[in-house]
């Protein structure tokens, strides 16, 4: 039996612990905000934080999760029910276009700015670049971290 | 004509509007296919809907895949009838041929539907109006409507809520009744609103297609031939069904040419979670026979086009004599070409949910087209189209890929063999494996140039593999619309003008991506038009401008075909070279062109093109460093897409399409050996990222009052060329194949 903390609550999960948390939290929690991508760690549109540290979910299997304290982007939007300042960024700068990959884009630069909260140019470049964004929203992204973070942009 | 029809009464809108609802459709075809078809049944498409509560509802019925249409057009309806967005719900159509035409794809959603918006807009509002003026038996004259109430010119109000009984009595005005706002009234038209799906999509709330979910749901993961063509064979499948989760394994039937949107067949392993699903077919063991297209590779086929492209082939356009130009001229300048095959590779891979039941079957899928999902799923089962609904989820990126919907062919056919709802997911691996490929092209440029360098003769040969082949498998000459994308409609002032087409036999399926057959054709009439440029000594720009000409219309005529100017009549939009013209300059003004110093391995490129019906010019700024490691610190586009409804969403689709375009450029191929493709996902198809993408994207926009025309794909062609042009400048290196890659170390 595989204990792990999920946005606060704690879970049970005794299946194959091979298998990767993100299917567990999609297939398993119905918690659909954290996207498949490429599997393969390559994209980041699964992205979610293990202990605090952004980590690729597809990457990461149930047996490593056991133990940990996950987040992800519906806990993130949740915690005390105030929009996290990098969400209300995003939606100032417009940045989403199509969408699918924002939650992993959200929750790396949320961990970025836990780390360095006022990044500069090299900081965001090389915390996001293994976020993709297919509609290519790369510039409102940095934008908007750089918003978010009080920093000019 | 006005193209609104009250629809109140119908029953098939009970599921969107509550009842008791005063309800619009708009007819949805262009004004002159309606005069054209003879007797059309009233086939009213969109709907703005008004219920007692003072709720207005109006349908989408474009998919949304991060353009904003979702937002956009009913925005529009919002205006012109002076509702508050506020008070405004959108809902999703699902797929129905009374909505016209829902494939969103070509970049037509406002120039095809602005007009019958509008006026649904306007219609209603002139209604509600009528209604405030019976009920307080003053002349309507004296009343007019604001923000969701109408006003009487003594000061009292009705809201729009209170007037639903007696706007569903009102008739629908003549079209010459209606008054449209003027733009100093608009209240959202050009202010930016938010669009409705920002919340959801800052907040993993949106739904697409792969999150749909149906209670009693199975997972499916596909093995499919891995050379298009081959046939199933047999299959070994009992290590699979040892893997924990395993339920069933079924063969789906081999697509039959032309393979259109079949799917494609294989086998599929079923199982209680997509993991299992996953586990259980990397157990599968299938067997294909041989594909006539086991020989396919890349590298002989770029060769059989290439050589091609050197012979003389289909005459496709021909102004003047370009032969006997050749034969005078003292000087002649040539180039080839080549763009490779290219995967749409959208961040949410292929995905759908579909439910057999009772001889129907109900889908929930991210489609650009759920009309087609109706054509392939009723084919695919033999029942009747109006049986197939197809809810239309958030797509996860489209650019083409999910106009075409074999996946959701898939489900369907799991779901009736095992009698329960069934997703397919696609892996990337599937994505990149059985894509629909952006074609590839290698052409053949050749100029007589005059002594200042300028042309006097151009002859462009062009050899690609037709989309017209996904519906009839022995074609191998292009098609009117990939002629008509940037190539026989070039409208630059050179006399003597050939265009040639070569014919390709097609091994893999190819199809519609983000600018489709623009890319290859304007990454060599750019190039090469940047090479006789250099070659005169001159600066780009200023020749860029000379060739245009003078300020003209230029009727295009090309040879054996009509021109396709993207379904549109040339008399409503013409190839104008006034508007090429104003977006070079200004493109060249905002990018500082003039003043610019190049540095060593720093330099500006420049390319403008027209495609769907949109002039776009683009500056770019390239960095390469001693390496050849190669930056972009910006780009500017000037635009001019006639007229605008929201500029943000123009400015981020050319944002976008300046990135989409720098993955083409950089990165983007797909080959194949042995009838394999050999890239499976991000590591060998990169796209660009944070780090390589451009740093800075400007887009200025023309203020014009032209008629609306695209913006979702015109940004993507001249990224590659300019990008190239000023790699040329910057190192004197000129790239004629694409992929960039490792050209520059």
């Amino acid at each position: 039996m595989i204990q792990l903390k999920v946005n606060g609550s704690s879970k049970q999960f005794s299946g194959d612990p091979e298998m990767p948390l993100l299917w567990y939290l999609r297939d398993q929690l119905k918690m659909k905000g954290t996207k498949f991508g490429c599997g393969m760690g390559l994209c980041g549109a699964c992205t979610v934080h293990v202990d605090g540290k952004p980590a690729r979910s597809c990457q990461t299997s149930m047996k490593a999760a056991e133990g940990k304290t996950i987040l992800t982007i519906e806990g993130l939007y949740a915690k005390g029910k105030q929009e996290h300042p990098v969400q209300k960024a995003w939606k100032q700068c417009a940045v989403p276009q199509c969408g699918y990959c924002q939650s992993g884009q959200i929750m790396q630069a949320a961990a970025l700015l836990k780390d360095k909260p006022k990044p500069n140019d090299k900081d965001i470049d090389d915390a996001m670049q293994g976020n993709i964004c297919r509609c290519g929203t790369y510039q409102r992204i940095r934008q908007a971290i750089k918003l978010a973070a009080g920093v000019q942009a | 004509m006005n193209r609104v029809e009250h629809v109140s009464r119908r029953g098939f809108l009970s599921q969107v509007f509550s009842v008791g609802s005063f309800i619009l459709g708009a007819k949805l075809l262009p004004l002159d296919a309606v005069a054209a078809t003879t007797a059309p049944s009233w086939n009213p498409g969109v709907f703005v809907g008004l219920s007692p509560s003072g709720m207005v509802t109006i349908v989408a019925h474009r998919s949304e895949m991060g353009t904003g249409v979702r937002t956009v057009l009913p925005m529009v309806i919002a205006d012109e009838m002076e509702a508050d967005w506020k008070r405004v719900k959108v809902e999703q159509a699902i797929g129905d041929a009374k909505y016209g035409s829902q494939n969103t794809d070509g970049s037509c959603s406002i120039r095809d539907f602005y007009d019958a918006i509008r006026q649904a807009g306007a219609s209603a509002k002139l209604m509600l109006e009528r209604s405030a003026a019976e009920q307080w038996k003053v002349p309507a004259s004296e009343c007019h409507a604001k923000n969701h109430e109408v006003i009487h010119t003594s000061g009292k109000k009705l809201g729009y809520g209170a007037l639903v009984a007696l706007a569903s009595k009102q008739p629908v005005p003549k079209i010459e009744e209606l008054t449209f706002k003027q733009e100093s009234e608009y209240r959202y038209i050009g202010k930016d609103i938010p669009m409705i799906d920002l919340n959801d999509l800052v907040s993993g709330k949106g739904t697409f297609g792969m999150d749909a979910e149906v209670p009693g749901m199975v997972f499916a993961s596909i093995e499919r031939s891995p050379v298009y063509g081959g046939k199933y064979k047999s299959h070994d499948d009992t290590e699979a069904r040892k893997v924990a989760g395993v339920t069933d394994i079924v063969v789906i039937p081999d697509f039959k040419p032309p393979h259109m949107f079949q799917a494609l067949g294989g086998v599929a392993v079923i199982a209680d979670s997509t993991w299992a699903a996953m586990q259980g077919r990397k157990k599968l063991k299938v067997q294909w026979e041989a594909s006539p297209h086991a020989s396919f590779d890349s590298d002989s086929y770029k060769k059989e086009l290439s050589d091609k492209a050197r012979l003389p082939q289909k005459v496709v356009r021909n102004v003047g004599d370009v032969d006997a130009e050749f034969g005078r001229a003292a000087k002649t300048i040539d180039a080839q070409y080549y763009v490779p095959h290219l995967s749409h590779a959208p961040m949410e891979p292929p995905a759908a949910v579909a439910e057999f039941k009772d001889g129907k079957v109900t889908a929930w899928t991210a489609t650009q087209n759920p009309q087609a999902v109706q054509d392939a799923v009723s084919a695919a089962l033999g029942i009747d189209k109006k049986d197939v609904i197809c809810n239309v989820t958030l797509l996860g990126g489209g650019f083409g890929r999910k106009s075409k919907p074999d996946y959701v062919c898939e489900a369907a056919i799991l779901s009736k063999k095992l009698g329960k709802p069934v997703k397919v997911a696609w892996s990337r691996e599937e994505d990149i494996q059985f894509d629909y490929y952006h074609a590839v092209a290698s052409m053949y440029m050749k100029a007589a140039v005059d002594g200042k360098g300028k042309p006097t003769a151009w002859l462009h040969r062009s050899v690609f593999p037709t989309i017209g082949s996904t519906f009839d498998p022995s074609a191998k000459y292009g098609q009117e619309f990939e002629m008509g994308m940037g190539w026989v409609d070039l409208p630059h002032d050179i006399p003597n003008h050939r265009a040639e087409n070569g014919p390709a036999d097609n091994h893999v399926r190819v199809g519609w991506m983000r600018a489709v057959a623009n890319i290859y054709h304007a990454f060599a009439i750019h190039s090469f038009m940047d090479e006789l440029a250099a070659s005169a000594g001159r600066d780009p720009v200023e020749y860029l401008l000379d060739v245009l000409g003078k300020d003209r219309k230029v009727l295009i005529k090309p040879e054996g075909m009509a021109y396709w100017n993207n379904t549109m009549t040339q008399d409503k939009y013409p190839v104008d070279t006034a508007r090429l013209r104003r977006v070079i300059e200004l493109a060249a003004e905002k990018s500082g062109w003039a003043n610019y110093k190049p540095s060593k391995g720093k330099a500006l490129g420049i390319a403008a093109h027209r495609s769907f019906l949109t002039y776009v010019a683009t500056v770019v700024e390239v960095e390469v460093d001693d390496r050849g490691q190669l930056k972009i610190p910006r780009v500017v586009f000037a635009v001019d897409a006639g007229k605008i409804m929201h500029p943000d969403r123009v400015k981020s689709q050319f944002e976008g399409a300046s990135v989409f375009g720098t993955s083409i450029a950089l990165h983007g191929e797909i080959t194949a050996k042995n009838g394999r493709v050999q890239q499976s996902n991000y590591h060998n198809y990169p796209v660009a990222r944070m780090n390589d993408a451009p740093y800075q994207t400007d887009v200025y926009i023309v203020k014009s009052d032209a008629p609306p025309a695209g913006v979702g794909e015109p940004g993507v062609p001249t990224v590659a060329p300019a990008i190239c042009n000023a790699i040329f400048r910057a190192t004197g290196k000129r790239i004629r194949e694409l992929p960039i890659k490792k050209q520059l170390a």
